[in-house]
């Protein structure tokens, strides 16, 4: 039996202040290998602060967080950074693509930071770009690009270094409906490849696509059918 | 054998527990390559921007190498100028009217012999202009005759004026201290005075005549490295002179010729050779101390240009610090993506010091390339040899690269402690 790929043992964050914030009530949460876990809320409901703690951007301040069955809160900080490069895949709203460098560069980005050896980076970018229906624009800067066109570029940065958690906060809140719903099929074709993936979104009908639905309300994380703690 | 080699290869086990295999997971790394990739990446993507920056690092470092060249440059000119003439030449002055005597006592008859006997001299010879009446004249041809002269020159010198000039004679001879002692009616003459008087050759055995009296032309000079002003004249000897036109009235010098390296000795010798009772009548030039020459060019003019190049670096480093920091601040985002990707916090601070030191290093090189062009300029247009120093055509682009890494740690720094939470909210 495999670990789990996200294990949350009553972890919470709260932000020093002051005054002290709790943004995550401490929770309890598994996600195994494969899941599609959509995770919705309110504004400032503290869905970002989870999505963090699971990408290991911030630790939790009380409990543990097992990623892949590795309990991350004995890591040092260079370890953390190495586990979160090579394990967890990011997609933001705001697609954080640099504008000097092309779609290609962008995606060889990933591959840099996480060790992959210099030979093989340019084939796995090419093709992570071809996997998101990219491969005709792999040299186009991403202002030449359209909204679609850069999460498209951003999706593939995440899914380059082959991650066992592909994290995605609010990927389609900047896109027009139509743009966002291609998009969603493409993080759906991605699931069916195996990939656990894990998107937070103020849409009801990406909701509404997740295999499980995750709730955050004032800090405090619930789950339709079973309550977390 | 094998377990020597055992720590230098990657432990590679089959993961039994995920825990386990992290930690032995090797961290990330960057390597230099991708580190240099990444900062020129950095530099490149603003490239009107990167200019301006190393602008000041260009100025600096081009007035470092420039200054020190040129310094260099002068003072090896300085050099070959002594090695060939100066350092070997004295000069010695009849002072004794200064000295409170009425009359100008002038050079013994035996000056020259006197001087002469000194330690390392070679040539020795008294010589002074001779003050002709307004009436006598320098002709080739005797009074009555067509006159072409004018007003050339006559010059009285002992036998070893002659020689210390290092004449090039284009036709004959010089007069030598035999004509000089028995007042022989001879004379050397400058190529430029034997064409004015029409001598072409020496064949015929010519002669000038000065006033009224004539004088058998011995020589003819092409050239002389010292003493220039003798090929315009009309050379006789000395005891020659006195015998015509009377003592010199306090105009007489001695041009001293030493062995390389004498010449100082030969200075404090020659008064007190000259009249040991009177030393003081006689005041000996020796050349200047090179060394001194050289010191006061790399005298005030250069400290004030170093200071200013220290000056322009100072403030190429303010701007390279200035434009990093701000790049930073500008690229929050890039930095939490990067390290959200993978980068460790000193990948970041690599980062950014690469890109400063990248910038501090163009300059450089692109300062001490301008400073050796104005240096060669320069000694091109005054035909001199240009001299830059291997040290520091070398070590230009090396204070460049420092004062890049200088400027760039404090944003690095701050680059490092961006939190990439903070930087990914934006
Ligand atoms: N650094 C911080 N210090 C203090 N409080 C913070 C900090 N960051 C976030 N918070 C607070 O924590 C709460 C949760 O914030 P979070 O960004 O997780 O919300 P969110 O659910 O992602 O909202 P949105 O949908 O608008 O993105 C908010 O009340 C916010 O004000
Ligand atoms: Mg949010």
């Amino acid at each position: 039996m495999t670990a789990p790929v996200i294990e949350l043992r009553q972890a919470g964050l709260t932000y020093p202040g002051p005054p002290p914030v709790q943004a995550l009530a401490p929770c309890d949460l598994r996600v195994e290998r494969g899941e599609f876990v959509a995770v919705v809320g309110p504004s400032g409901a503290g869905k970002s602060t989870f999505l963090n703690i699971v990408g290991l951007l911030d630790a939790p301040t009380c409990g543990s967080y097992l990623l892949d069955g590795v309990d991350t809160g004995a890591l040092k900080d260079a370890d953390r950074t190495t586990l979160r490069g090579r394990r967890i895949g990011f997609v933001f709203q705001s697609f954080h693509l640099l504008p000097h460098r092309s779609a290609v560069e962008n995606v060889t980005l990933a591959l840099i930071h996480n060790g992959t050896p210099r030979k093989d980076r340019a084939a796995r970018a090419r093709h992570a770009l071809e996997q998101v229906g990219l491969g005709h624009r792999i040299d186009a800067l991403p202002t030449a690009l359209s909204g679609g066109e850069r999460q498209r570029v951003a999706i593939a940065r995440a899914l380059v270094g082959e991650p066992s958690l592909l994290l995605c906060d609010e990927p389609t809140g900047n896109l027009d409906s139509a743009t966002a719903h291609s998009v969603l099929e493409l993080l759906e074709a991605v699931h069916a490849k195996g990939m656990t993936v894990l998107v937070i979104t103020h849409d009801p009908t990406v909701a509404a696509r997740g295999r499980r639905t995750l709730t955050i309300q004032d800090g405090a994380l619930t789950e339709a059918g079973r309550r977390s703690r | 054998m094998t377990r020597r080699l055992r720590p230098r290869l990657p432990v590679r086990r089959p993961a039994r527990r995920r825990a386990a295999a992290t930690d032995r997971m090797p961290r990330n790394r960057l390597s230099v390559r991708d580190l240099l990739a990444e900062a020129l990446a950095g530099v490149l993507q603003r490239p009107g921007r990167s200019v301006l920056t190393s602008l000041g690092t260009v100025l600096g470092v081009g007035a470092f190498v420039a200054v020190l060249g040129l310094t260099a440059t002068a003072s090896s000119q300085i050099d070959d100028r002594f090695n060939a003439l100066t350092a070997t030449e004295v000069t010695v002055e009849d002072v004794s009217h200064e000295q409170g005597s009425d009359a100008a006592v002038g050079f013994p008859a035996d000056a020259d012999r006197r001087v002469e006997r000194l330690n390392g001299v070679r040539h020795a010879g008294a010589y002074w202009p001779v003050d002709l009446d307004p009436g006598q004249q320098v002709h080739s041809a005797p009074v009555g005759a067509a006159r072409g002269g004018s007003r050339i020159q006559v010059v009285a010198a002992g036998s070893g004026v002659l020689r210390a000039a290092r004449p090039t004679l284009a036709e004959g001879r010089v007069y030598d201290t035999w004509h000089d002692r028995t007042g022989q009616r001879v004379a050397v003459i400058g190529a430029g005075v034997a064409t004015r008087l029409g001598i072409t050759t020496l064949e015929t055995q010519p002669a000038v005549f000065i006033g009224d009296e004539a004088f058998t032309v011995v020589g003819i000079v092409e050239d002389v490295e010292r003493r220039a002003d003798l090929l315009l004249s009309v050379v006789v000897p000395r005891s020659t002179a006195e015998e015509v036109w009377g003592a010199p009235r306090g105009t007489a010098k001695m041009l001293v010729a030493t062995d390389l390296g004498a010449a100082a000795q030969v200075a404090a010798e020659a008064p007190l050779a000259l009249d040991p009772a009177h030393p003081e009548w006689f005041r000996a030039v020796p050349p200047p101390d090179p060394r001194a020459l050289r010191t006061e060019v790399g005298g005030d003019l250069d400290q004030l240009f170093l200071l200013l190049a220290a000056i322009c670096l100072f403030i190429g480093t303010v701007g390279i610090a200035n434009t990093t920091l701000v790049a930073v601040l500008e690229r929050t985002g890039e930095i939490g993506l990067r390290r959200a990707l993978g980068a460790r916090g000193r990948h970041i601070t690599a980062q950014f010091l690469t890109e400063s030191g990248a910038l501090g290093a163009l300059g450089g090189l692109v300062g001490t390339s301008l400073g050796i062009l104005t240096v060669v300029g320069v000694a091109l247009a005054r035909d001199w040899t240009p001299v830059i120093h291997p040290e520091v055509a070398a070590s230009a682009p090396v204070i460049g690269l420092a004062t890049g890494l200088a400027a760039g740690l404090y944003p690095a720094w701050r680059a490092s402690r961006i939190q990439p939470v903070e930087a990914l909210r934006r």
